[in-house]
């Protein structure tokens, strides 16, 4: 398939400081392409810099086989939405649309048409005569995606655009974001610090940490099977164990944690015996009360409390250790004996738990 | 354009340069007049004789140094006192109007704000000469009725105080009502809750929390009624204030004295001005 | 409850004695006093002092002189702030931007008559700047540059441009520097993103940096008479004159009251265009 952006080797500095390190992805076209880090990963330093914002220290840039190095960003052919959208304030939806087309020199009618149209795929018809003002966030939204659609980028960037609105309107914009990318076809690279839009939306996400990609891939991937402790720990929740590794056999290892357990797990990376390793095991993965126990790691532990969100639900437990632990709870009435206080057996399956070798060594 | 954006290199460097001119166009008479005060001759002007603080220490009878000048010495106190008293005034009144723009309501308010900002837009020159009108007509009127005689009411020290602090009031109601309008009125409802009645509150509460706008618009009421002369020209007395008799002298030829006083003038206010900021900075 | 109203009259009485007694009623005066002859019992109601205006074309083409010459400094005052104002805001960094407005205000604390004295050493026959052409072989005899109307404006300009240049800035400030981002992104040039986005989110601050400065040209005395040349006539002088040079007090006050009206109808017709309200622009 063709790439619509393809960087290598990127690199930003400034001063003493790294912020991009040596980043290279493709992005193939049509897809939805995101970058999921904590602020500060420099997420959005590379985002600017395929807008042209920033200037790269190294490295190339290259939209639909073109390098874009000292091509100015009105000259590229991708838009962004910014961070806070950015709309003008003093010119209302159809102006705000028409901008690009007007600067373009396209002609009235034309622009009167394809501003209509825009306004129409972003499920906006008719807003075109509303100020800024009057419109709703979500609104909003939309009005800055369609200003930059109009003008048929090759690469839409938008950078944490639904970072501003209240919960509710969050999730319901992912899904709405998600369906329009797969209505208009556009490449879209979006940049976020919340794992749940770059999950929900995306074909492909990049987690990036201190300048670095930690791994690129699908939504399920990276949730699945993380590449790095950083990925385990920051897409989606775990529970950890910091333990030694006793023997080692294919791509299996028993570990034994510091509290005295014994797991076998899957491992990533060299397996040597003696070597300190961090364990971590999703939530969803342990089982209550296993009928069959055959296969499976099980440990005892005392339920501390009992945390009800719907099909969210979750049970925090204590081993006698005093190590604490999320417990997934299914709502399916089981379990709705289960108080707090009370001793449970827990059990997962050697494959849903990874662990990698600890950083700083095998003491 | 902006930092972010890419600029040829010729552009940001002639723009830089614009800014640089500008800046020399804002200094360059503040800067000659300074260095001027300390050349070795009878005229502020070029060439350069060599250094000398004649103009500020000369005794005379040649060259009358600042610190020998009393003309321009009694000048100065002159405008001290007036600043004194119309700082004070302008603090006072200024501070209760604010109080009564922000925390009061009362008909006509829309009405009395409207006026209160009239200061704002009325050129000092008409605020000078309706002054002097009036006072010339309470004057005739009082003199006329009771057979009296009112000194103050005629040019003098204090109708210029009365005309600086007519206007200056308006800034010191503006400094402050915008800090007030920042207050947090939960916390004067919190001490009024526990058992303060209205002027402790205004005295322990919202008085300190106004101390910082209160002490800078004070100093800006000072430097402003020192350096009057628009509206000061039209209420002089036989008492001018620095800034009238700096015209006077200006007008009619000038020695470097006034050079001298100048740079004082200048240092002055600067240490002020620098004051200033650091109380509204620490607010 | 009772004593919540005593604060109110306490706050009320202060600021009603300041407006009605030092703004109101002295307006009033300058209103009938410009329509009366005489004074005294002599005084009678007449329509004179404003026939005069109209019929002696010094008056009335000094007072349309003033007020062009006002037009013309507050664009110059502008065309030259708003670049300064923008690098300051935008482009310069962000670790100099604090040094340089407190820069760009300093000149501003010292006293205008200070300022125009250092114009006038720099720019005279025996001034700084033709003592640096003569030596520099730039020209072979002093030329006056003071007195003439070229350099009254460029002094008008200098004393009223912290006036543009702060309200600038903090309009400049507060634009989102990503509309400018974005503007650039979808293909708009220099011109296009001054005209579209950053001129019209300034509007408010040039509206209100214009009236002020417009409003200090109309009533400015100092820069016209110490800069302008002798037929560079300012209003301002006129009123002076009759109040002090020939002491027609009723046509002063004509005049006075003239100046009032023109400035008061240029802020008003300024505030209608822009759909702004007087309290927003002082704040």
């Amino acid at each position: 398939m063709e790439n619509d952006l393809s960087v290598s080797r990127l690199v930003k500095r400034f001063g003493e400081f790294t912020a991009v390190d040596d980043v290279s992805f493709d992005v193939p076209a049509g897809s939805f392409f995101s970058i999921l880090g904590p602020s500060g990963c420099g997420k959005t330093t590379m985002l600017r810099m395929v807008a042209g914002f920033e200037e790269p220290t190294s490295g190339t840039i290259a939209i639909r086989g073109r390098d874009m190095a000292r091509v100015a960003p009105n000259r590229r052919p991708v838009n962004l939405v910014f961070q806070h959208l950015a709309l003008f304030p003093m010119m209302n939806v159809a102006r705000n649309i028409a901008f690009g087309l007007e600067r373009r020199g396209t002609p009235r009618a034309e622009i009167a048409r394809r501003v209509e149209r825009t306004l129409e795929r972003v499920g906006l018809p008719g807003f075109g005569s509303k100020e800024i003002a009057q419109l709703s966030g979500g609104q909003k939204q939309r009005v800055a995606i369609a200003r930059c659609l109009v003008l048929e980028p090759s690469v839409l960037l938008l950078d944490e655009p639904l970072g501003a609105l209240d919960l509710k309107l969050r999730e319901q914009m992912k899904v709405e974001l998600k369906k329009l990318q797969a209505k208009v076809g556009t490449t879209f690279i979006y940049i976020t610090h919340d794992q749940s839009e770059a999950l929900v939306m995306s074909d492909a996400v990049a987690v990036m940490n201190k300048g670095r990609f930690e791994q690129v891939g699908s939504p399920q991937e990276l949730y699945g099977d993380p590449a790095t402790p950083f990925v385990a720990g920051f897409v989606g929740d775990s529970n950890i164990w910091e333990g030694t590794v006793r023997e080692c056999s294919g791509q299996r290892a028993v570990i034994g944690t510091d509290e005295g357990f014994a797991f076998e797990a899957r491992r990533r990376g060299a397996c040597a015996p003696g070597s300190a390793v961090r364990l971590f095991l999703r939530p969803e993965a342990m089982r209550i009360e296993p009928a069959d126990a055959s296969g499976l790691n099980t440990f005892r532990a005392t339920v501390k409390a009992l945390l009800f969100d719907g099909a969210n639900s979750r049970l925090l437990t204590v081993t006698p250790a005093e190590h604490e632990l999320l417990v997934t709870l299914p709502q399916n009435r089981r379990f709705d004996h289960i108080r707090p206080g009370q001793e449970i057996t827990l059990g997962w399956h050697p494959d849903s738990g990874v662990c990698f070798r600890r950083e700083g060594g095998d003491a | 354009m902006i930092r972010t954006l890419p600029n040829s290199r010729a552009y940001s460097w002639s723009y830089a340069a614009f800014v640089v001119l500008y800046f020399v166009f804002l200094f360059a008479p503040l800067a000659v007049t300074c260095v001027l005060a300390f050349n070795d001759s009878n005229f502020p002007s070029l060439p350069w004789y060599g250094f000398s603080l004649d103009w500020f220490a000369s005794p005379g009878p040649e060259r009358v140094g600042i610190l020998h000048d009393a003309q321009n010495l009694r000048a100065i106190w002159t405008s001290f006192q007036t600043a004194f008293w119309v700082s004070i005034m302008t603090v006072v009144v200024g501070t209760c109007a604010a109080f009564l723009f922000e925390q009061e309501n009362f008909p006509l308010k829309g009405a009395l704000y409207f006026l209160m900002l009239a200061p704002l837009v009325i050129p000092g020159v008409i605020l000078g000469i309706s002054q002097l009108l009036a006072a010339n007509t309470a004057g005739f009127f009082i003199e006329d009725t009771f057979g009296l005689d009112v000194p103050f009411l005629r040019p003098s020290f204090w109708l210029v105080v009365l005309g600086q602090f007519s206007f200056i009031t308006t800034f010191v109601t503006l400094v402050v009502s915008a800090r007030l309008r920042k207050f947090d009125r939960t916390l004067e409802e919190a001490a009024l809750n526990l058992g303060a009645n209205r002027w402790q509150v205004i005295r322990h509460i919202t008085l300190p929390y106004l101390r910082p706008a209160i002490v800078g618009a004070g100093t800006v009421a000072f430097l402003m009624s020192f350096e009057n002369f628009n509206t000061t020209l039209f209420l002089v007395g036989s008492e001018p204030t620095l800034p009238i008799n700096l015209y006077l002298q200006v007008r009619d030829g000038s020695t470097p004295v006034i050079n001298a006083i100048s740079l004082l003038l200048i240092v002055g206010s600067s240490i002020l001005a620098v004051a200033n900021l650091w109380v509204s900075r620490k607010a | 409850m009772r004593r919540a109203r005593l604060g109110f009259w306490l706050f009320l009485a202060p600021v009603l004695a300041w407006l009605v007694l030092l703004i109101v009623l002295p307006h009033l005066d300058l209103l009938v006093m410009s329509l009366r002859s005489g004074s005294g019992s002599r005084a009678s109601w007449t329509l004179q002092n404003y026939a005069n205006f109209f019929g002696e074309p010094i008056y009335w083409l000094t007072f349309v002189r003033t007020a062009m010459y006002s037009v013309i400094t507050t664009a110059i005052t502008f065309l030259l702030a708003m670049p300064v104002a923008f690098y300051i805001a935008k482009v310069a960094r962000v670790r100099l931007q604090g040094f340089l407005l407190t820069l760009l205000l300093l000149p501003f604390w010292v006293s205008e008559l200070v300022r125009i004295y250092g114009w006038m050493i720099l720019l005279r026959e025996s001034g700084v700047v033709n003592f640096a052409l003569l030596k520099l072989g730039l020209a072979d005899a002093p030329v006056e540059m003071l007195y003439n109307d070229a350099t009254m404006i460029m002094g008008l300009v200098y004393t009223s441009m912290l006036f543009m240049v702060v309200p600038l800035v903090s309009a400049v400030e507060s634009l989102d520097d990503s509309l400018i981002e974005a503007a650039h992104d979808l293909g708009a040039g220099r011109a296009a993103i001054w005209w579209r986005i950053i001129l019209p989110h300034c509007k408010p601050g040039i509206t209100s940096g214009a009236i002020v400065v417009f409003m200090l040209c109309l009533g400015n005395y100092l820069t016209p008479n110490l800069m302008g040349g002798k037929n560079s006539l300012w209003f301002t002088e006129q009123i002076y004159n009759q109040f002090i040079a020939s002491f027609n007090w009723n046509q002063g006050a004509a005049f006075g009251f003239l100046l009032l009206a023109l400035s008061s109808a240029i802020i008003w017709i300024g505030l209608k265009i822009t759909g702004q309200k007087l309290g927003e622009v002082a704040s």
